[in-house]
């Protein structure tokens, strides 16, 4: 097929953009003449109240300025449970995504000019037009459903409520599928309640935390770093499962560098040593669990030393480390993790860590996982939305019934035409998610894209994606926009603002302006029927006690719990949300769903000779790709390595330092090279590496080949069969010495 | 007085926001800093142990960096803490190459710049930038003349070692190990 969709080069700056960048800069480059030291800097008094998102931690906190009048720092609001006034490195390095002179600009047009696709800038009103013609004909010819919105990111609510009011409701977020999925099905299953964000691990009073290839400290997830750190000040063990030596790691009572992709045979021995050893709590599993006796049975033979012979990690370590953690019970975390979506038994995995939480008795317990609240913020009134005929789910007949969120990476696939499919995507809305990156197997998702009729991506900056749009919406960052308003899970239930502490610099805009001058494009302005966001904002914040005007003041507003306790009381009876109201050790649900009820381990695809298993990873200083042309961040870390063991990198004369490239098993090379780190921290049988780099895009000034993408070695998609996950961890690399292609397109 | 930090090892997670806090609140420009982690890995896998350090200026008691200056425009300042004054330094370097510690660069405008604990922080009653933004609160800061002190009270409890002290500088950036 031809293809309908050339990538194409968002152009340089216009002499206007240059002129505002240059300008824009100034925190950086014209005060870079600090102010003669011991005098200081006068403070501004004024500081407008902010949430973070730069991540999906979505931290509150304020935006100073400098006696100038330009956005000067950004630090954490006192008040707020997720950030606890601290910001991490990249919330504090907000102002760089905001001076960044390569941001989207003005809104523009594929067209096409002497043969060959080209952007044109183009006005908001004529790319507003252009998408709800679009629309509305895909609507006319193949049903308003064949329109998804993906989404990760906080104006994607705005578009969320356009694509309902339009008769879709094919929301996907990568989120989901690509990442915490897993988990939140497995506890679903088993508690009848997910995991949700910010995780409701009581980690601050946790005398025991477990984690599971989770890095806590490298993924920078702000208020659980925080608390790991108070749980290390109390003394609190901590053991870590990884086969490389995480920082996590570093502060742990036990270590167990466990051969990768065996995780559950070492969770079933945990089990068995729990049950045969009758260090589980008795009374809670009685009270409270469903299936024991089955599970009991169910791992009878998976003994450490069976354990041993898969995972390579010594059974008095496995026995040791199950004693810690019944020691500590119920003050003790199996942490669920996030990035969950490894090897395609995913959630089985997960559900093996749930078990282990239910036997030792932590869920609803001080010191494990508590009960959180959230404020029910009311959404601005507007007519019914329409009832979609059909949705994502028609193209997975009989499939994924227990995934309660739509699977990002269904939409792509149900997007390459299939007369099998019951329902098949012409056009995609994709909002701050740089899709190409996001969901594994890059060239199928550049196939769907090649069958789209109209896609349409929101972003600040030229992240790959924009290259493939029909339309780019060029945003304004956080910093200089109202957006919804946050109220999360947490301890206490809470509420928190996000106001623009500038006005949006180039020709940028807010995506409740976009989404509403869209909406009348569309005769669906009844939805929007707020005159400002002002006027919406406030009216939401005066139906939960507070208002607009306060919340300006005070940024974030925390309320006293309205119902039951953070923890289950000693001898409260409670009914779980599942099929047997109590929590299914035996799970009834996946029974009925036709797959495993209890956890089984089933053997991975090993690396063949001179392969390894490509593994990755977070670093504190970015989030995925999106930070990587931040210039405050870029100075923090501005490309990846490749982990090496020291006896590998010998075999294959490997220098530290030295600039490699990584091929996987289908012979996909890296487009550009990394640099290998030659180190002890990762097991011999993995290389790793953050993920987040390699971008291919030159607009990215900063970030354009800086490292290697794992995204694109990641071409081998290992599908949870439960709930649609795409497992990326069953790649394997080998090294390469050169490039494959002269030139790498961009 | 006398000005004192303690950073814990044990609780940092090399996470590098105490480097771009410095950086956003004093203006550092982009390429530069006033403050680092370094990271030590010992041992073979898996007996492996790190040591993480968030590291700047140790606002030594006897700095050769003020003793070199031929200017001083390096000089002591209040509770010791040791501070360049812009526009008396001309930029010579003698004070970045008596550095044990490496602690000093020069500004692209001609100066030598480092760390001075935020003094203009610590004059309003704040802490300086990077301990007040840590997430992992890995860093003590005070008057060690005033036993009270948030650094006075944990070097009381806590082991701890300073960089380099054979130099004789005196430092009095603590490292809590």
């Amino acid at each position: 097929m031809a293809n309908r969709r050339d990538f194409i080069k968002i152009s340089g700056l216009g002499l206007g953009g240059l002129a505002i960048s240059a300008s824009g800069l100034g925190v950086y480059s014209n005060l870079s003449t600090s102010p003669p030291q011991g005098e200081g800097m006068k403070l501004d008094s004024t500081r407008t109240p902010t949430i973070c998102e730069i991540c999906f931690w979505k931290c509150a906190g304020w935006v100073y300025k400098n006696e100038e009048g330009k956005i000067w720092k950004v630090v954490g609001n006192d008040e707020d449970q997720h950030s606890n006034g601290r910001f991490c490195p990249r919330g504090t390095g907000g102002p760089g995504m905001y001076y960044d002179e390569d941001r989207l600009t003005t809104p523009k047009i594929r067209t096409e000019e002497r043969g060959k696709q080209v952007f044109k800038d183009v006005s908001w009103d004529e790319a507003f037009d252009y998408i709800a013609d679009k629309m509305k004909a895909i609507a006319d010819e193949h049903g308003p459903e064949c329109l998804a919105l993906l989404t990760h990111g906080s104006g994607g609510k705005y578009f969320g409520n356009l694509l309902k009011a339009f008769g879709s409701n094919n929301i996907a977020a990568p989120s989901y599928a690509q990442c915490r999925g897993p988990r939140e099905v497995a506890y679903h299953t088993t508690f009848g309640e997910g995991v949700g964000s910010p995780e409701r691990t009581d980690i601050r009073d946790t005398r025991c935390l477990v984690l599971i290839g989770s890095h806590l400290g490298e993924n920078m997830h702000n208020g659980q770093v925080q608390e790991m750190s108070d749980a290390i000040d109390k003394g609190a063990a901590i053991i870590t499962v990884d086969p490389r030596y995480s920082i996590a790691a570093s502060k742990s009572k036990y270590w167990l560098p466990i051969k990768p992709a065996t995780d559950l045979a070492l969770l079933l021995s945990w089990i068995h040593v729990i049950i045969e050893e009758g260090w589980y709590d008795k009374e809670y599993v009685e009270k409270y669990t469903y299936g024991f006796e089955q599970l009991k049975a169910h791992v009878k033979l998976m003994t450490p030393e069976w354990a041993y012979g898969i995972t390579t990690l010594k059974p008095e370590l496995i026995r040791e480390s199950a004693r810690e953690m019944a020691n500590a019970a119920p003050s003790v975390i199996i942490h669920p993790g996030r990035h969950v979506t490894w090897y395609g038994d995913d959630t089985q995995r997960s559900r093996a860590m749930a078990i282990l939480n239910a036997l030792l008795g932590s869920w609803g317990r001080r010191g494990g996982f508590y009960n959180p609240e959230t404020t029910s913020v009311p959404s601005w009134p507007h007519p019914p939305y329409p009832e979609p005929t059909k949705t994502w789910r028609d193209a997975f007949p009989g499939k994924y019934n227990l995934a309660y969120e739509t699977i990002a990476s269904g939409i792509c696939d149900a997007t390459i035409p299939d007369v099998n499919k019951g329902c098949n995507f012409k056009g995609w809305i994709v909002n701050g998610t740089n899709l190409v990156k996001t969901i594994p197997d890059t060239a199928k998702t550049l196939e769907a894209i090649q069958h789209l009729e109209l896609l349409v991506v929101i972003d600040t900056m030229p992240m790959a994606i924009t290259g493939w749009a029909d339309v780019v919406l060029p945003e304004c960052t956080y910093l200089e926009r109202y957006d919804t308003i946050r109220s999360s899970p947490h301890r206490k239930p809470s509420i928190a603002l996000r106001m623009p502490a500038a006005e949006p610099m180039y020709n940028t805009k807010p995506a409740y302006w976009m989404a509403k001058e869209l909406a009348k494009k569309l005769d669906l302005e009844e939805y929007f029927s707020w005159n400002s966001i002002e006027e919406m904002l406030d009216w939401q914040f005066k139906q939960v006690g507070s208002s607009l005007e306060e919340m300006q003041r005070i940024g974030v507003k925390t309320f006293e719990r309205s119902y039951d306790d953070l923890y289950f009381a000693p001898d409260e009876e409670h009914e779980f949300f599942t099929n047997t109201g109590k929590i299914e050790l035996y799970s009834t649900a996946l029974a009925a769903e036709g797959f495993d009820p209890l956890p089984k381990y089933t053997a991975h695809e090993e690396p063949s000779t001179g392969f390894y298993r490509l593994s990755y990873g977070r670093a504190p200083m970015h989030t995925f790709g999106r930070t990587a042309n931040n210039a405050l961040l870029k100075d923090l870390m501005e490309e990846n390595s490749a982990w090496i063991n020291p006896k590998v990198a010998g075999e294959w004369g490997i220098e530290n330092g030295q600039y490699i490239w990584l091929e996987n098993q289908d012979g996909v090379r890296s487009s550009f090279p990394i640099k290998a780190r030659v180190t002890e921290r990762v097991r011999w049988d993995t290389v790793y590496m953050v993920h987040g780099f390699g971008h291919t895009n030159k607009n990215l000034s900063r970030a354009y080949g800086k490292g290697a993408s794992d995204s694109e070695l990641i071409t081998k998609v290992l599908v949870d069969p439960i709930m649609g996950g795409t497992g990326m961890r069953g790649n394997f690399v080998t090294f390469k010495f050169e490039s494959k292609k002269e030139e790498v397109e961009s | 007085m006398r000005y004192a930090m303690a950073v814990d090892t044990k609780k940092c997670v090399g996470c590098s926001d105490c480097v771009v806090a410095c950086q956003t609140e004093n203006n550092v420009p982009i390429g530069y800093c006033r403050d680092w982690v370094v990271e030590i890995t010992d041992g073979t896998y898996p007996q492996l142990e790190i040591e993480l350090r968030s590291e700047r200026c140790n606002q030594c008691d006897n700095s050769p960096c003020v003793r070199c200056c031929p200017t001083g425009a390096s000089h002591y300042s209040d509770g010791g803490i040791v501070l360049v004054t812009a526009n008396k330094c001309i930029g010579c370097g003698a004070c970045i190459q008596s550095c044990p510690y490496d602690a000093r660069y020069s500004h692209p405008d001609g100066h030598v710049d480092k760390c001075t604990f935020c003094i203009h922080r610590i004059k309003k009653g704040l802490e300086p930038a990077c301990v007040s933004a840590c997430p992992t609160k890995c860093m003590y800061f005070g008057d060690l003349d005033n036993p009270k002190s948030p650094v006075s009270e944990i070097l009381k409890v806590r082991k701890y070692k300073t960089l380099i002290p054979e130099a004789g500088t005196d430092p009095q950036l603590y490292f809590l190990i």
